[in-house]
This record gives C-alpha cells, structure tokens and sequence, in this order.
C-alpha cells in the first residue's frame, strides 16, 4: 500500500508538469513580444551608430580609415527613400524593381539551398556508411571550398550554358556548391553521433542498417543538420548574388548591384539600398530554417539552443 | 523443445586485448522462466558475460546456446529483449513511441501496435504518460519504459544490466517488486546483473556468485524463498539467511584469488 502512495504522488507532480504546459502559449507569447523588442532595439541601435559616426566623422573630417561623406555614409532615410523613386523619370519606383530582382535572386537560391541541402546529405549518408570513402572522399569535400567561388562560377555557367541549361538553374548550382558543404560536414558528425548504447540497442533488435539509419542515425543528426542549414540559408542567397555575376544576369539582385555599382559615385543610395534588400532576402532564409526547426525538433529543453 | 535451457554458456572465456582475461571458463544454465541473478565485486565480468549470452560482443572461446541456437541466431530471431543501466530511450520518441520502436522494426501494423503498447503501459504502470517525452520522465519512470520496450515482443529471454543501479534504495524497492510481478505476467527467463546482494536474493530463484581476475563463477545459491514475494519477504528469517550465504560466497571467492 505504501508503495501505491508512493506512485500516486509520482503521478500527481506529473500531472501537474502537464497541466503547466498548456500555460506555455502565453509564456511564448511574451517571450516572441521580447524577441521582437530586441531586434527593434537592435536596428535602432545599429541606425543610431551609422548616423551617430557619420554625423561625427563629418563634424571632426576623419579621413581614416576612409573619408566620412554622402558618397561613403549615405543616409539611411536616403537609401529608403530611394527605394519609392524610379530608376528613370516615369518608370516604377525602385522598390518594385527591387521585389522582381529579390524574387528572382529568392528562386536562384531556393534551387540552390535545396539542391545543396540534398546532396550534402546524400554525401554525409554515403560517408557515414564507410570509413574507406570517408578517408578518400572527405579531404577532396573539404579542398572543393577552399577554390574561389568567383574561379567556379564562370566554369559553371559556360559550362551548364553549352549544353542548354537556363543561366538561373546554373546559378543555383553555384549557390548549391557553397551550400552543399556545411549540411555534409554537419550531417555527418551528426549521423555518427548516437551514444554507443543507443547503437547496441538497435543492435540487439538486430536492426538493418536502414532502419538504424532512419530511426536513429538521422533522428540524432537533426540538431546538427539544422545548425548546417542555418549556414546554409544564408550561403545560398550570397552563392546566387555572385553567381549572377558572370553569368551576367541582369534579372537579379547581383545584376543589380553591378549595375548599382557603376553609378555609385552618383547614387550610392541606389547600392545600399540595394544591399538591404539582400539582407532581408537572407533574413528570410534565416528565419524559415529557424521555423523549421522550431516546429520538428521537440527535444529535451535544454537540448533545444 | 520446451525442455531446452533458456540459456547454456559452454566454456566461455572472454579475453580483451593482450592478457586482459575477464572471463574463463564459464559453465551455466538458464532454464525456462527462470530469474538468475549474477553478482560479483567490479571487474568480474559479470555484464561482460551478459553481453555475450546477448551477443552484443564474441566470446573468446566456448559457445552460448539460447533455446538450443547460436546466441547469434537468437538475436537474429528476437529471443531477447535487453534492459540497459540507463534507460537509453530515444528523446524524440515519446513514451509510446519508444515502446514501439522494436515493434516497428518488426513490421507490426500499427493497429496492433497501438494495442499492445497499451497493455504494457498498464502493466508498467504508466497509463496516461504514453504522449510524454523520456526528459519529463522520473528515472525510476524511464527505467519502467524501458522495461516495457523489452518486453514489447515478448522475447523469451530478458537481458537487465543493473537496471536499477542508478536509482534511489526506495525507487528500487518499488521497482523489484514490480519486476516480479512482471515476470509473474510474462513467460520469459531473466538474467540479471546486480550489485547489491540483498536485490539478487529479493528477485532470483538462483543467484550466481562470480569472482574477479579472471572472472568466473564462484558459487551457485538456490533461493528457495516462496513466491509471490512481497514486501514481508524481505522481513523473513530465511531471507537474511540467503543474504548472508550469498556475501560469504563473494568473500570466499575473494579469498581463494
């Protein structure tokens, strides 16, 4: 009997851990309303700085590490409020431009970050699988990334374009070299991270190597292929905006800001605003990664960074 | 068929590395829906020759048999379900799901899996936890979990390396007792590593006593204590008895190294 009351007292503090958690929305409510404070807080705080050193660098005439003027600095209200003027008198304000350049350059590294996703996962499959591919293949993942960017694109775009593909797609395929590498790398350490126990466990149901694979390597491996795909968002729109640039397409952000750039001594604003429109676009990858994370991984809280 | 030991260890010796013996020449039989305690001082290979019986790792020399097969084939064939120390459940499984995890690698339909993950979450005593997950879980809790994904396919044999080592002398008590009645419920033989000598008598009909460098077994003690055991047992005469015939064994075995 004392046994019996020594349960039902188990049972009631878990009860009562369950009746806590449908407390939680509020709790998260409040701590999204926070989350929202700080970045507020923070481009407040980054706008204050840039207006604040501007204002000063032209007051003292700091000319190091670069002369503080209109042309460097310009105004952070100038760079929105170009964004409502036309590039040409009578054409559509700049930020419309900007929406079909952002979707485009989105469409690039969408492609890329899925195809990169893909196979970096395939890769990190393969490699976990066999410690002779994992000794020959790895050094030659790992030396793919240190050749330029710049040196493969136009590679790639000749290349692909010889034998018809669309430059976008090419595009994405330079974007999905510099994504590819973080989810490989990352997923691999994953799917070899399961506790030896964890492993002997499906070892004594006498589990195949697939079912091993799916029911606990990968499972293990989510935290750290989400810390790869964070990485990899935001390399997939920098893989596509410089992708764009040998490929000399004009539909996109990089074209834009090559373009931009040409007029810089005339327009800097043009270029700047032009930058945050990139970095908004890489926000959004960002925080679509984080989301997905949020909603799939349900772990232990402390587990969860 | 059913005259066939649960487990017969031949000759075991088990040596790791250059010199390093852990095991020599173990002989032992498990009958059918028997609970065999294996006890010793640290060192003495006791999880070791659990690991072999399981085939978890390769004797160096003898064999194992499981219901007249290779422990190799035995595994194969889902023979027995295996209770680590700790609890080792999947965090991003909940209760439930954890449970079912060797049923799923069974291919069991989910109708049926779902049937029988409710009736082990009744006999563990878990009823109304099956959406938790293994973190919101008391150890003494996860262990039941555990416990209950071992038995989910009703293996024949049950493999528990000290499972209730980690827990508080009060969580252990409870859970012995659950464990008998389980075992009661159940058909299977159990083999049980142990370190505490009053738990070995509590729970076994025979407790094998081994000894250290090399490992091997010391003595045999029948418990002939009645079942069901309950809570009084542990008050009974014969109990303290037992208890004090199992230490002297570990003693002498100390001894005679």
């Amino acid at each position: 009997m004392l046994t019996r009351a020594a349960e039902c007292g188990k049972h009631a503090r878990m009860a009562s851990i369950a009746v806590d958690r449908t407390t939680t929305p509020r709790v998260s409510a409040i701590q999204g309303a926070r989350r929202v404070g700080l970045v507020a807080a923070g481009i407040a705080a980054f706008w204050l700085l840039w207006e604040g050193y501007r204002w000063f660098g032209e007051t003292v005439g700091i000319t190091w590490p670069f002369p503080v003027n209109e042309t460097t600095m310009p105004h952070i209200h100038d760079m929105l409020h170009a964004l409502t003027l036309p590039l040409q008198p009578g054409g559509p304000p700049l930020i419309q431009l900007e929406w079909h350049w952002a979707l485009f350059t989105m469409k690039e590294a969408l492609l890329g970050f899925v195809l990169g996703g893909v196979i970096g996962f395939s890769l990190a499959v393969l490699l976990a699988h066999s410690i002779v591919l994992r000794r020959g293949l790895l050094p030659y993942i790992v030396v793919s990334q240190t050749v330029p960017i710049l040196a493969i694109a136009p590679m790639v775009v000749v290349g692909l374009g010889t034998k018809g593909v669309t430059p976008w797609i090419s595009v994405a395929v330079i974007a999905a070299y510099l994504t590819f590498f973080p989810v490989a790398v990352n997923t691999l350490r994953g799917l070899l991270s399961p506790r030896p126990a964890d492993v002997e466990l499906m070892r004594s149901y006498a589990a195949d190597r697939r079912s091993v694979l799916w029911k606990l390597r990968f499972p293990t491996s989510l935290p750290f292929i989400f810390s790869a795909l964070k990485i990899s968002a935001t390399a997939s729109v920098v893989g596509a905006i410089i992708g764009e640039t040998p490929a000399s397409i004009q539909d996109g952000l990089g074209g834009a800001i090559v373009n931009f750039n040409q007029y810089y001594s005339t327009n800097p604003e043009r270029l700047w605003a032009t930058n945050i429109i990139c970095a908004l676009l890489g926000f959004l990858f960002f925080g679509a990664v984080v989301l997905a994370e949020h909603l799939i991984l349900k772990r232990a809280p402390e587990h969860v960074a | 068929m059913s005259d066939q030991p649960a487990v017969a260890v031949k000759q075991v010796s088990k040596q790791f590395g250059a010199g390093v013996t852990a095991l020599n020449g173990i002989d032992l039989d498990v009958q059918p829906r028997e609970f065999v305690s294996l006890i010793g001082p640290s060192g003495c290979g006791k999880s070791t020759l659990l690991r072999i019986i399981g085939d978890l790792i390769e004797p160096s020399a003898g064999t194992v048999e499981v219901k007249g097969k290779s422990a190799h084939q035995a595994r194969l064939d889902h023979d027995y379900g295996i209770v680590f120390q700790d609890a080792v459940l999947y965090d991003w499984r909940t209760v439930s799901k954890n449970i079912a995890l060797p049923l799923e690698l069974l291919r069991w339909g989910s109708e049926k899996r779902a049937q029988r993950v409710q009736d082990l979450l009744g006999l563990v005593e878990l009823d109304g936890f099956e959406d938790n997950h293994p973190w919101q879980l008391s150890g003494g809790m996860q262990q039941r979990v555990s416990i209950a994904r071992a038995l989910s396919f009703e293996p024949s044999l049950l493999l528990m390396d000290e499972p209730f080592g980690a827990l508080d002398e009060m969580t252990r008590e409870r859970l012995n007792l659950e464990l008998l009645r389980i075992w009661e419920a159940t058909a299977a033989a159990i083999v049980f590593v142990t370190h505490s000598i009053a738990e070995a008598v509590f729970l076994s009909t025979r407790v094998v006593v081994m000894s250290a460098r090399p490992g091997r077994v010391a003595a045999i003690v029948d418990v002939d204590l009645p079942h069901p055991r309950t809570v009084e047992t542990r008050e009974d005469p014969r109990f303290f008895e037992l208890v004090t015939a199992v230490r002297d064994r570990l003693k002498t075995g100390e001894v005679a190294v």
